[in-house]
């Protein structure tokens, strides 16, 4: 499956947004994840399925001001 | 006292443009500060060395939506900071113009009342509008976060008549004054003029010795509020000796 992920289009094996999470090696409690602008919660990434296509997000803490 | 939490310092710090992180780390050291803002990206690399500093400052997370033009990004962000950070403490961010980050008040109190509905504890980025503020406070937001002048400008409180009249208009409310500006003697300035905390991160970000200018801030911030508590003298138009007249020789 093809999607965007953090505006990268990358092809991906993961059909749920945990797989991806783990299948893309990012630490998942420490990052959070948003699918086409609506942000999903650790405990709803297994059961969110993913779409060819779809705009993940996965965002992790940074300095700010 | 800031949503029921009781802070000794009220110099709040950014953590962004540091040289370094061991200096980031000892800016918020030398600052004495309690409170941090950190934002949300892209998970890229460093991000690991990153949550481990802010995790030994052990200084509270006060995450921010920075960057977030809408009232959708702003909440969706403020969502994502409350599970990332486990904290409900948000500095909201609706920015209304690229140029001048100037806060948009119209979208803020959208997503102040959206947010403080649904648990958060609101910092609003505002102007020193005060209808914006009355709205603000009405919307479920017990802290109001004024702008000194445009983020990253330094230049201080370029509306001290306007920032004036907002203390005197929110007796009680708890007033931060966040961005713009650039020397401690505006901070102190600042909690002078009764404000109850700065909120900063470039002046010490970008200064040459980013420690010392911490520590700097830091003595401004208590000064001044020293200085509020104590009462400031009137400012007079004309001079009046201070050394009495009375009892003056008659040498002329």
């Amino acid at each position: 499956m093809r999607l965007e992920l953090n505006g990268e289009p990358v092809e991906v094996r993961a059909t749920t947004l945990a797989e991806l999470v783990e299948e893309q090696g990012y630490p998942p409690r420490a990052v959070a994840t948003a699918l086409d602008g609506v942000f999903v919660p650790v405990p709803c990434r297994a059961a969110t399925t993913l779409t060819d296509g779809v705009k993940v997000e996965v965002l992790s803490p940074m300095q700010g001001g | 006292m800031l949503y029921g939490t009781a802070l000794s310092s009220r110099l709040l710090l950014g953590t962004a443009q540091y040289p370094s992180p061991a200096i980031l780390a000892e800016a918020i050291s030398a600052a004495g500060a309690e409170v941090i803002t950190v934002s949300l990206r892209r998970e890229g690399p460093g991000g690991g060395a990153f949550r481990e500093l802010i995790r030994a400052s052990g200084c509270r997370i006060l995450p921010n939506t920075a960057g977030c033009h809408s009232v959708k990004e702003s909440v969706t962000t403020a969502h994502m900071a409350r599970e990332l950070f486990g904290t409900n403490w948000i500095k909201l961010e609706v920015i209304g113009h690229a140029d001048t980050l100037q806060p948009d008040v119209f979208g803020l109190v959208e997503a102040a009342r959206i947010l403080a509905a649904d648990g958060f504890a609101v910092f609003p980025y505002t102007t020193e509008d005060l209808i914006a503020g009355e709205r603000l406070l009405a919307a479920g937001c017990e802290v109001l976060m004024p702008w000194g002048a445009p983020i990253g400008s330094g230049q201080g409180l370029r509306n001290r008549e306007g920032l004036r009249a907002m203390r005197a208009a929110f007796p009680g409310v708890p007033l931060v004054i966040d961005a713009g500006l650039g020397a401690p003697s505006q901070a102190a300035e600042a909690m002078e003029m009764g404000y109850d905390a700065v909120l900063l991160n470039t002046a010490v970000a970008k200064a040459a010795d980013p420690v010392a200018m911490a520590r700097a801030f830091a003595l401004a911030v208590e000064a001044g509020r020293a200085a509020h508590l104590a009462g400031l003298m009137p400012p007079r138009d004309m001079a009046r000796p201070s050394t009495p007249v009375f009892g003056m020789a008659e040498l002329a």
